[in-house]
Parts: C-alpha cells; structure tokens; sequence
C-alpha cells in the first residue's frame, strides 16, 4: 500500500480495522525520510525512537479495543520554532542551535492528546524571516525538482508534506510563511483566523500577526488538524474562543470576490491565465463570480515591513546572551553590555538583524507618528476594505503568490526583493482573516496555488470550498 | 536615507555590535526599505484610528494573584542558561 497517497480520515478507517499497525505507518514515513531527506533536506532534526514509542502505544489501544482519536498514529512534521518538550528548538537560528525546549507548546499539548506521532522538526528562515528557507543557519531545503527554492519561512515543512515525508506538517505563518511555500510546493496550507490557534510555545516573531497553521495534501486534512489544534488557551491571551460557524453552502450559489488588485503588473502572465481559468471552474461549478476592489492592497506591503520588524524588534529583545541560547558570556574578556552586544551580533543572521535595525528606528524618538502610528492607522483601512467587501461576497480568490518558485539565490542579494514575494499574503495577517492555498495546477511543471480568504471564524467556508474545488479541478 | 551615524545609533539601541565594514551596506539596505514604505505618506489617514491589536475579545484581565508554577519547569529553565549556580542564574559583574 502506498501510505503517500492516504489522507487522514483513509489512515484513521484503516488503522481501526487494523489493515495495518501505527508501527508500519511510522516505520514506512521514518523509511521515508531517510531514504529522500538526505536530498531534500527539510528536517533539522529527528527523534525516531520517540516516533516509534508513539506509534506503538497506538497500536496498544487499538489492540486494547480503546477508541482511538483521528489523528491517532498519524506521523506529522513540526516547524522547528513550535516547542516540543526534551527536543532541539533551533528556529533555524545559531542563536538556538543548542536550544532544547523546557515545554510543549499547546499545540503540541494538544496533538500529544490525540497519539499524533512527531517525525522530527524542519527547516524554516531564521526565526521564521525569510520567503525561501535560504535563512536557514544550516542549510538549504530543496522540494521535488531540486533546482528551486521551496518558498519560505515554512519550507521544511512544506517541502515534507510534497516529498511524502509526513502526513501533514504545522507551521506558521506571519505574512505568508504558511501559504506561500505551500503554493510553491504543491500542497495546502492554511493560515487561521488571528486568535484561533494558541500562540504559546511558538517562538514569537510578529505577535499580532502570527498564527500556527496546518499543510496538508487536501482541503479536508487541513480540516481535521485545524480542528485538532484551535482554541481559546489561557496561556496566550490573544486567543480568543472560537466561533464555529456553520457552513452548508459549497460552490453552488457561494458568491466569490475577485479582487482587481491583485492582477497587476509584473504578475506572471502564465500564473494569471491559470488562475483565472481555475476561477471560471468554479463559476461552472455554480459560483458567482464578482469583480471587487480592496483598493489599500498595495499599500499592504509598506505597512507589513514598519509594523511586522517593530514587533520583531521587541520580541528578538529576549536573546541576551543571558537566559538561553548562545553566549559568549564563557569568553573572559569584556562587561555585561558586550555580552549583550556580540551574543547578538554572532548568534543573529543578518536579516534578523536588518528587522531588528528597520524594528528600533521606525520605533525610535521622533520617528514613532510618522512610521509606526501612520502604519497602524493603514492597517485600520486594510482591514476596513475586508469588511467592506465580505459584505457582498462571501469569500475572495486570489493567486497565492504572483510568481511559481524562483531559484536558489535569485533575491538574496535584495531584501526588497524577497519582501515582494509576500505581497498577496501579507494583506491577510495584517486584517487578521483566514486563508487557504490550494493547489491549483503548474506552469512550467511547476506548482501554483489559488488563495481562498474568508471572512474571520469562516474556516469552514474555506474547507466546503476547497473541498469542492478539489474535485473539479 | 539613514546615514552611518544612525545606523551606529540604531545598533547601539538595539544591542548589536557592527563593524565598521558593515555599515554600508546596512545603510543602503535600510534606506531602499524605508524609501518603499514612504508611500504611506499619500494616504489621508485623518479620522483613523490606529489597530493597537489584533486581538477580538479587548484586553484579558486576571486577579493580581500568586500563581503556583511547575518547580521541574523552573528547573530546566535556569539549566538552559549558560552560566549558573545553585539554581541562579549568573551574569558578568555590573558594579565595580
């Protein structure tokens, strides 16, 4: 049987009328990895004792006649910024190269309820800054053709789901680090609702814009982890308790927004064409296709990189030199404050410390109103354009990212650049909604994704019509 | 643009060491990014107020009440330092 191919409620089926173990599962995934990953590279690290302890204490219970939960023994991949008890957290960065995590994140905590078994911690941009992996401390991770990036910050998780490496995988996602290496690699990925996924445990970034979220190779399995994983959570304060809303309505009669902006120039014009005849599919499929305007799009980028390296420049405040992580405290030589000054300068990367730098001056005296408030008060006006707009439409659809996977090295050089790479993504944190990226065909053998948004709690929505689209595309 | 001295002054607030060779580079790197998000000036942000948090439900309020914690959690805190002592974590000397 190839276990690449089983969704999640197909493992779940078989696992209960026992054609095979949680042991085979995992033994055929750890198999996996270590045949392919020596290629790919989209694990920083492994415990496949551990996985293997899992899998067998699932296959107890089953042996037991216990009722066993739907991700139970199903082997997942963790971004290596999500805290798992006992095992390296490295956030990609030298500053955690030795780091192991004194707690579960409450993700984890909740995954560790339901038997998933953990296959290892992937590859991700430094601290979760990157749109390419390439910010990697260690190295790089390369997807399927091995010839381009697999989009970033997420890459080794994204890159796992696509290489069969794992079942489903989190990551996280701050202005696109979920969707867009989803979109390169060929697999879904969703960014949730800000508030619906507890943040604790996760190695904070962008505060008010991070969200963990799931890869996936379908709508459904997407499904089944998000609702594993959401939940108010005492412990993050930002998380809010979760409004289910029901949605019966699929494609038939759903009203889908399609918004100017982001058909613009310098777009691949392949990307658009495939985009839009995937658009025409649904409206076949009985949706009702309607032009809209979110006219505060472009500005959405410029808002992202004063806000996003403000919150960066307060949160990477914590790596001193003094708590945890490297130091070079144990060099003899020099004060307290140079400890503070070269932990830093050695242990961070150097687009860390371009946001830090960016985060402290659009923060600093007699900058504040003219960068950080200005920016603020924009992000008001994006997400007015959201509201506005999911007054008439009950979802938006947009390409995920303007271009397909672009090479090793082709936007290092520039940071401006990379940023680019997040302009149909960022607009969705910065209002806090949810959003999906859904395979939808290749240009030039490879992979484009058609992005879903809905309006806040409509996750549902999302999945009804991925579902859907799935089967029509 | 920000110049070399800012960018000196920048670090400094931000607690990073930078050698003389980088200032350059990082000079120009923040000055393009800043130029780009300057559009921001165009638009008439009067009458708006600022998003202070993404957060729906208001601030989360709880009683100024000790809170029992995990001494095992505690433990393996301070052991991830890299210099401590009897369960304290050490620091280099900050009074002469």
């Amino acid at each position: 049987m190839d276990f690449t191919k089983l969704t999640i409620r197909e493992i779940n089926k078989n696992l209960k009328e026992k054609k095979f173990s949680a042991s085979e599962l995992a033994g055929f995934f750890i198999g996996e990895i270590e045949k392919k990953d020596k290629d790919i590279k989209a694990f920083l690290s492994n415990d496949f004792a551990l996985a293997k302890k899992q899998a067998q204490g699932v296959d107890e219970k089953i042996k037991a006649g216990e009722e066993i939960s739907m991700l139970a023994g199903v082997p997942a991949a963790i971004k290596d910024n999500i805290l798992i008890q006992g095992m390296k957290a490295t956030a990609s960065s030298k500053m955690l190269e030795n780091y192991v995590a004194t707690y579960d994140a409450t993700v984890i905590e909740k995954l560790k309820s339901l038997d998933t078994v953990f296959l290892g911690k992937t590859n991700m941009d430094e601290f979760a800054m990157g749109s390419s992996t390439e910010n990697s401390a260690f190295f790089k991770t390369k997807p399927k053709d091995l010839s381009k990036v697999p989009g970033g910050s997420s890459g080794g998780s994204a890159a796992a789901v696509a290489a069969g490496e794992a079942v489903f995988a989190l990551g996280s996602d701050t202005g696109g680090s979920i969707r867009q290496p989803a979109s390169f690699c060929g697999v879904v990925g969703l960014k949730p609702t800000y508030g619906a996924v507890s943040r604790y445990g996760l190695i904070a970034m962008a505060s008010s814009l991070d969200q963990i979220g799931p890869f996936a190779k379908t709508a459904d399995d997407a499904r089944v982890v998000f609702e594993a994983i959401k939940g108010k959570d005492k412990r993050d304060a930002t998380s809010v308790n979760y409004l289910d809303r029901l949605q019966e309505k699929g494609l038939k009669g759903l009203k889908v927004g399609i918004p100017k902006e982001y058909f613009i120039d310098g777009m691949d014009k392949e990307v658009e064409r495939l985009i839009k005849a995937e658009i025409k599919k649904m409206e076949d499929a009985g949706a009702k296709i309607e032009e809209i305007s979110l006219p505060h799009t472009k500005s959405a980028l410029s808002v992202y990189y004063i806000l996003m390296p403000a919150e960066v420049s307060s949160n990477m405040a914590r790596y001193d030199g003094i708590k945890y992580g490297f130091s070079t405290h144990g060099q003899n030589s020099g004060d307290l404050l140079s400890v503070y000054l070269n932990s830093r300068a050695e242990g961070l990367g150097a687009e860390v410390k371009r946001r830090i730098m960016l985060g402290t001056y659009v923060l600093s005296a007699g900058y504040y109103d003219a960068y950080y408030k200005r920016a603020q008060q924009v992000r008001t006006k994006i997400t007015d354009d959201f509201k506005k707009a999911f007054e008439k439409v009950d979802i938006i659809a947009t390409p995920t990212s303007p271009t397909t996977a672009f090479a090793f090295g082709e936007k290092t050089a520039d940071p401006l650049s990379m940023y680019l790479a997040d302009i149909f993504t960022v607009p969705i944190n910065l209002a806090g909604v949810p959003a999906i990226s859904i395979p939808c065909g290749d240009v030039k053998s490879m992979p484009v994704g058609l992005q879903l948004i809905a309006p806040w709690f409509y996750e549902e929505t999302l999945f009804k019509a991925g579902e859907e689209y799935e089967a029509i595309r | 643009m920000i110049s070399k001295e800012q960018v000196k002054h920048i670090a400094a607030l931000a607690r990073l060491s930078v050698k003389d060779e980088e200032l350059e580079k990082i000079s120009s790197d923040l000055s393009s990014i800043l130029d780009y998000v300057a559009e921001l000036n165009e638009i008439d942000v009067s009458d708006v107020s600022p998003t202070l948090t993404a957060n729906f439900e208001g601030n989360v309020f709880r009683n100024d009440e000790e809170i029992s914690q995990d001494l095992e959690v505690a433990k393996r805190l301070v052991e991830s330092a890299p210099d401590k002592e009897d369960g304290y974590i050490k620091v280099k000397a900050i009074l002469k």
